[in-house]
């Protein structure tokens, strides 16, 4: 099985126009068309999923994601309920919808699965799965948007995402159902008056729509909150969508964009657009935000006090009360000793021992991992959970956190990682991890030259995936 | 016929976590209990009416949000099954409900002579919000009394609390004139929680009690504020406030729901009765009830 891959993207609008009442506007006509046209263009590159990430399906516990294999309802808009109802029975991939919800909990996110007869599928879904699939011949699957969620947390949600498509070989087509600029007039019109609300939205859709057509996704993905201050009605979901789109395509400047339609709907900026990954000859543009594999979030928020409390107490408590607050082994205060090297800025020890320890030029470092100090997070993410289920981490934001924290030792004792002259490094899966460490094993530890030995272990006390023992030579 | 009059007005938290814990059994889902305080207030509330004769409900659901004007349900009668979108897993609920189409129109002429866009939902097919489903539910499980149901129009959104606020003191204004002129008695809800921020997380046991407080401390403060004001008859306050209380504790008074019923109730001066106060994923809700019949007794 080759590895799957996004084929094509699309912008598509959210609101019912396009397939109550196109006869009623030459615009909301030529939107119609560009859909059909779309459809067309999904079913020539034989896609097998659609994934659809909607605006108008807001969501607070995390992310939901649809898996009754086949939902029927009627669907009628809460503002435009007089153009009529549509009638919807789609063909969902549960199989899929459950593999990305694995993935996503496995990156950190809050994810669940929704299975509900008589479930309310958004007006954004319902539009762009009747008229982009309109025999229901391809399986799709639908995300919601978090109304809280950052940037972090869509792009991981993307991530997540393309974890499933490549894994399962997937051609796979992603859609974003959303307005541009979603102003509507607030009084009711006549079709025949329909235009974009402002001259100010429609200069701002027209450059966004100049961008996604040089294939500048992320580009537009970095506006995204300048977009939406400027011509975004602050409803509960903000201008994301752009965010999990530009993730599912690498982040990437260089896709060749296509508009099919752009018009107005009551006003708001609706637009056909449909990007394909195809290289374009604009040429790859930075990506300067910062990347995420693992979302981290407010996952304490349910416990009162939460993680401060926590941080407190492992200062006053002895180990044994300490291991008490948590579920993994308990945090020391690292061993103080005329010799001895610690640091706040290392990781507590699991254990009575320093962080370091000197003896005449040389110094050795105790065992160090990838724990972040203050907060025990995990770069990458844990290999496993509380229960000891096997989690997705990622080997490389694992490894360059233990030679942050090796560099952290040897700041204190007054040295660097120039100093490193042998490591013993520790992988509890050589097969799975070697290549991704020795990676960044080249980029830093590689370039100063310690002579090395690899060892595979079955584990660690801590749910990580690897481990360095250092000798540094260190002159007073 | 005699003057129509409003014989309570109140505030009626709609989060489908109370009626999932309830287990009435129209809902689907089975609860083990929990957010028992609001519960017991929408108890006491119940009972503090139990003797006041009503004939009809006025309720304005801040989850059926229309963004081009005011909506009415303009037909005589719903039944469906309403499934949360955000908590399915709690909320499935099968309803059947009335609707007094004749004093919904009279309020939508009223507003419309008043120059506000509203529109009467005469399509058969919709599926009536989960909000107004909780609330109906919790105020009136008999749902032996039909409804007025009004949308959230969103203006706060699209403009500003101030202009939300405009709009809402007006519609509530033409509500009451309405429902005057109907010559029927009326409780009037605003289904509304407080402060109202969520939790991004939900505990294994949805009702684990354990699990729930406020989300921070400045939303407890503005809440407690509210309904200081609201005990102490101070209802002109709150409508003054309401520009920081909403943005402050991203408070569900953006919908309207709480002006507009301190509108139809003429901006009581007399005090509310809080029956009961809780948190719920980590929102603040209150039921509270102005007891116009009572008022109006006095000043008799």
């Amino acid at each position: 099985m080759s590895e799957g891959s996004v084929v094509a993207s699309f912008v598509v609008p959210v609101h019912p126009h396009t397939v109550l009442a196109p006869d009623q506007n030459p615009g909301w006509q030529n939107l119609r068309n560009a859909f059909d046209e779309a459809a067309q263009t999904i079913r020539d590159l034989d896609a097998d999923l659609l994934i659809v990430y909607s605006t108008t399906w807001p969501s607070i516990i995390g992310h939901q994601i649809q898996a009754d294999p086949n939902p029927e309802w009627v669907m009628v808009d809460h503002d435009f309920h007089d153009l009529g109802s549509i009638p919807y029975s789609f063909n969902i991939d549960a199989t899929f919808a459950h593999a990305w919800d694995d993935a996503n909990r496995a990156r950190g996110l809050q994810s669940r699965c929704v299975n509900y007869k008589g479930f309310p599928i958004d007006v954004g879904s319902v539009v762009a799965l009747t008229l982009l699939n309109p025999d229901n011949s391809i399986p799709a699957v639908i995300v919601s948007s978090n109304m809280y969620a950052n940037r972090n947390e869509t792009t991981v949600l993307a991530k997540s995402c393309l974890d499933v498509v490549k894994a399962q070989g997937r051609r796979a087509v992603a859609i974003t159902a959303m307005s541009l600029s979603n102003r509507m007039f607030t009084d009711f019109i006549q079709p025949e008056a329909d235009k974009i609300h402002s001259l100010k939205d429609d200069e701002w859709n027209r450059k966004i729509l100049e961008f996604l057509e040089q294939g500048r996704m992320e580009d537009v993905g970095q506006l995204s909150r300048t977009i939406h201050q400027q011509i975004r009605v602050q409803k509960v979901v903000a201008f994301k969508p752009m965010w999990w789109l530009s993730a599912m395509n690498g982040n990437r400047n260089d896709l060749t964009g296509r508009v099919l339609a752009y018009e107005a709907i009551h006003g708001a900026g609706g637009a056909v657009v449909h990007m394909d990954p195809t290289p374009s000859g604009v040429g790859d543009k930075e990506y300067d935000e910062d990347d995420v594999e693992y979302f981290h979030g407010e996952r304490g928020v349910l416990d009162a006090g939460g993680e401060q409390v926590d941080d407190h107490a492992e200062s006053q408590l002895a180990p044994e009360a300490a291991e008490a607050t948590g579920s993994g082994p308990a945090l020391w205060e690292p061993v103080e000793g005329e010799d001895a090297v610690n640091t706040d800025t290392a990781p507590k020890p699991v254990g009575a021992y320093p962080h370091a320890r000197r003896v005449g030029d040389m110094l050795y470092l105790s065992g160090v991992g990838p724990r972040q100090p203050g907060t025990n997070a995990i770069p990458g993410g844990p290999i496993h959970d509380e229960n000891g289920e096997p989690l997705e981490y990622d080997i490389q934001a694992q490894t360059r956190a233990v030679v942050n924290n090796v560099e952290r030792v040897l700041i204190e004792a007054g040295g660097s990682l120039e100093n490193v002259v042998d490591v013993t490094s520790f992988l509890v899966d050589m097969k799975r991890d070697f290549a991704g460490y020795n990676e960044v094993w080249a980029e830093t530890l590689g370039k100063v030259g310690p002579t090395r030995t690899t060892l595979a272990i079955r584990s660690l006390p801590t749910p990580i995936a690897v481990e360095m023992k250092v000798v540094a030579h260190l002159p007073k | 016929m005699g003057k129509g009059r409003i014989v309570a007005g109140c505030i009626a938290p709609h989060p489908p976590h109370l009626v999932y814990a309830e287990n009435p059994p129209q809902n689907e889902p089975v609860a083990e209990g929990g957010w028992e305080q609001l519960r017991w207030g929408y108890e006491r509330l119940r009972a503090s009416l139990a003797d006041i004769d009503y004939d009809a409900i006025v309720l304005l659901s801040p989850h059926w949000q229309t963004y081009v004007g005011t909506h009415f349900l303009g037909l005589p009668h719903f039944e469906g099954l309403s499934v949360d979108p955000i908590f399915p897993n709690l909320f499935r609920y099968h309803y059947d409900m009335n609707v007094d189409v004749d004093l919904a129109r009279a309020i939508h002429d009223e507003a419309e002579a008043a120059g506000l866009p509203v529109k009467m939902m005469e399509n058969p097919d919709f599926r009536v919000d989960y909000g107004t489903i909780t609330t109906g539910h919790l105020f009136n499980p008999d749902w032996d009394k039909p409804l007025v149901v009004i949308s959230s129009n969103r203006s706060t959104a699209y403009y500003s609390v101030e202009v939300m606020q405009e709009i809402m003191i007006e519609l509530g204004r033409v509500t009451r004139k309405a429902i005057e002129a109907s010559g029927k008695k009326v409780v009037v809800l605003a289904s509304n929680s407080l402060s109202h921020r969520h939790f991004t997380t939900e505990s294994e046991v949805p009702e684990d009690m354990s699990k729930e407080h406020i989300t921070s401390h400045a939303m407890h403060l503005w809440d407690m504020r509210m309904i200081d004001y609201m005990r102490s008859g101070q209802g002109q306050r709150i409508l003054d406030e309401m520009p920081e209380f909403t943005e402050q504790a991203i408070a569900e008074s953006d919908g309207g729901g709480l002006s507009w019923l301190l509108s139809t109730l003429d901006v009581p001066d007399y005090p509310a009765i809080l029956h009961g106060y809780g948190t719920i994923i980590g929102t603040g809700n209150a039921v509270v009830e102005w007891p116009c019949h009572a008022h109006e007794v006095n000043e008799q």
